[in-house]
């Protein structure tokens, strides 16, 4: 045989590993294709419906909806919305990190013990904790009665229908979420490095801030998109807890569409929720992205 | 049997029964849509049992929570319900939207209901006030009697709660301000806000539901409140030192409207009739604390002396209080509760 026998050979059988992989990926897709179609049917057609009807009124198209939201009442809620949202997320990280690390640290049961401590809270009704804290924080309040028992104020403290109840309260509700994804991420972590690094020289402190919280930055990330990106759109809790003062988007949304019957400028409402998050994600995506390549550096 | 035989028996029985109740429930049954609740059973005991044995007829239940509903089972084309209940504001507004059907003369003619709580497609027939409640353990002796007080922070101090929402606001601020009750609307907005605003600090919640705006009485949390007499008395009822006073009530009142389009409209009609007379209006004020929007009602003997005198539309508090204008609620609510928002947030 010569060489030239074999030429066709290589192609031959590169072609039909070719057409295996196509194949494979063909059934992968098809594998898929209920969740692409629920997806598709569940959420990006309503959401296409929903930018539909913020820009196409009765007479047409309008921009109308959209103008309304130039009013100062928008503004002042839009800016609420982000601030509790970068609150809470800001909370949960101070008061979640340390959490899940100690929880990454313990021995497993009494680790799991922790763990059904973030889990419990995350498993009763929301609405139920939400009155909880009001049970406890209001004037005539658990909190407000022991603390002028003891002396400790003469007037009760305003905890509730305002900012302050409204975080505390959104803070508690936020945290599992935050916790669980890190908690995920710090066990994955390999001590030998934190080890290495003490060989090498490094204080505790160091080899912490230089080890040990790059490599939980994943799940710190997920965490805080979770807690950020649900924060924005929360409604019960502020509306329990706000004491009416304290005006989030989803509010808005459902006062426009209770006082106003508004379907247009519920959806305009909507849409600008949407587009200011993917913003911030895509910007929060970029930063972390540029610190990752940094530290590939 | 085989199991495709036993499928199709059941489907063919299926089908029969549900052509059978189907054409039945067209025949002799409405559907009514009310708020839910203890207010909704209240209403089930004293007039849809009555409508039920009148008519001859089966009244089915469903619940709303406004006119956005209203709005979209019209739209549908095929409304699934009859009558419905809503707030006089709400009727009024669907009404000059075209959403409903227009009443019978017959029944717009009713001599007992005021004038204020009808319009061509609705009327009213359940009445409650907003009022001011106040707690009588932090106030024994001289109580805050009337919207004056209510603002005077320095005579009566502590935490106030009032509605989120302009529609009320607008008004008890003008009384504050010194406004009489008949010259109240058009109302003067920014003379409104600027009182509101001097009393902004001390409300400690704005309610958004009636239930919250008992909670935070109960608890104490405020110490007065502008809220609807049905949820203050049953605070009293209960035993919470929690009492009321009509004086400058405004006079609110829920009204049947039936929806465009639906499919019972002639039975609704007669349903609405059964229900405005005084006897069977009179019931009402012995379930809940609302009184008949019939004021012929209060001659039928049925509401007794005491539990008439505590009930909104006896003719003695009407005298106290004054009517809610739909009318100009339904041109100004949108826009004055976009100032309203902001004006709470500022």
């Amino acid at each position: 045989m010569t060489a030239a026998d074999h030429q066709p050979d290589a192609p031959m059988n590169e072609r039909a590993l070719d057409r295996q992989a196509r194949a494979e990926q063909r059934n992968l897709m098809a594998l898929s294709l209920p969740a692409f179609i629920l997806v598709g049917s569940l959420v990006l057609l309503p959401m296409g419906w929903l930018f539909w009807m913020s820009i196409y009124g009765a007479d047409g198209f309008t921009a109308e909806n959209y103008t309304r939201l130039l009013h100062p009442s928008y503004k002042k809620t839009l800016i609420t919305t982000f601030e509790l949202a970068f609150l809470v997320t800001g909370l949960c990280i101070l008061l979640g990190y340390p959490l899940a690390y100690l929880a990454s640290q313990l021995k497993p049961r009494m680790a799991s013990l922790v763990l059904l401590c973030v889990l419990f809270p995350f498993w009763t009704s929301l609405l139920v904790r939400t009155y909880a804290w009001l049970v406890l924080l209001q004037r005539r309040g658990l909190i407000n009665n022991w603390l002028m028992e003891w002396g400790l104020i003469d007037t009760p403290l305003k905890l509730v229908h305002n900012f302050t109840g409204t975080t505390i309260g959104m803070v508690h509700i936020m945290l599992p979420f935050f916790v669980l994804p890190l908690y995920a991420s710090m066990k994955t972590v390999d001590y030998d490095l934190m080890k290495a690094a003490s060989n090498l020289g490094a204080s505790p402190v160091r080899a912490f801030w230089q080890i040990y919280v790059p490599l939980t930055l994943s799940g710190l990330g997920a965490g805080v998109i979770l807690v950020f990106v649900l924060s924005l759109g929360f409604y019960v809790t502020p509306a329990l807890l706000g004491g009416g003062r304290v005006m989030m988007w989803a509010m808005q949304i459902e006062r426009s569409m209770a006082v106003y019957a508004d379907w247009g400028a519920a959806s305009a409402l909507g849409v600008v929720l949407l587009v200011m998050t993917l913003g911030i994600l895509w910007a929060f995506a970029r930063l972390t992205g540029a610190i990752g390549a940094t530290e590939g550096k | 049997m085989s199991i495709r035989k036993t499928l199709l028996t059941a489907t063919a029985l299926a089908a029969a029964m549900g052509t059978g109740t189907g054409a039945a429930w067209a025949q002799d049954s409405i559907t009514i849509a009310s708020w839910g609740g203890a207010y909704q059973e209240a209403q089930r005991k004293a007039w849809f049992d009555v409508v039920e044995e009148e008519l001859g007829i089966t009244v089915n239940e469903d619940t709303t929570s406004g006119v956005a509903d209203v709005r979209v089972q019209v739209a549908s084309g095929a409304p699934t319900w009859d009558l419905t209940q809503q707030g006089n504001a709400g009727c009024a507004l669907l009404d000059s939207e075209g959403n409903v059907e227009p009443l019978d003369e017959s029944i717009l003619s009713i001599p007992g209901i005021p004038d204020e709580f009808k319009g061509e497609g609705w009327i009213s027939n359940l009445v409650y006030g907003h009022v001011i409640a106040r707690n009588d353990e932090v106030f024994p002796d001289e109580k805050p009697e009337n919207w004056v007080d209510f603002w005077d922070t320095e005579k009566f101090p502590g935490p106030r709660s009032l509605r989120k929402s302009p529609m009320y606001n607008m008004e008890v601020a003008l009384l504050a301000d010194g406004v009489p009750m008949d010259e109240l609307y058009p109302i003067d907005t920014e003379r409104a806000f600027n009182k509101l605003r001097e009393i902004r600090d001390d409300v400690a919640v704005w309610w958004s539901s009636g239930a919250q705006s008992a909670q935070v009485l109960q608890d104490g949390e405020v110490d007065m409140a502008g809220l609807w007499n049905g949820r203050a008395q049953a605070l009293t009822e209960e035993g919470a030192p929690i009492s009321i006073t009509f004086n400058e009530q405004i006079v609110l009142a829920d009204c049947w409207i039936i929806p465009k389009g639906a499919k019972n409209k002639d039975l609704a009609m007669k349903a609405i009739e059964v229900m405005s007379r005084p006897e069977v209006q009179a019931r009402i004020a012995l379930f809940i604390n609302y009184g008949p929007a019939n004021a012929d009602a209060f001659d039928t003997g049925v509401i007794p002396e005491d539990v008439a005198k505590g009930l909104p539309s006896h003719p003695d508090n009407v005298a106290k209080g004054f009517y809610l204008n739909e009318a100009y609620w339904v041109e100004n609510l949108d826009r004055l509760t976009q100032e309203f928002d902001f004006f709470i947030q500022e």
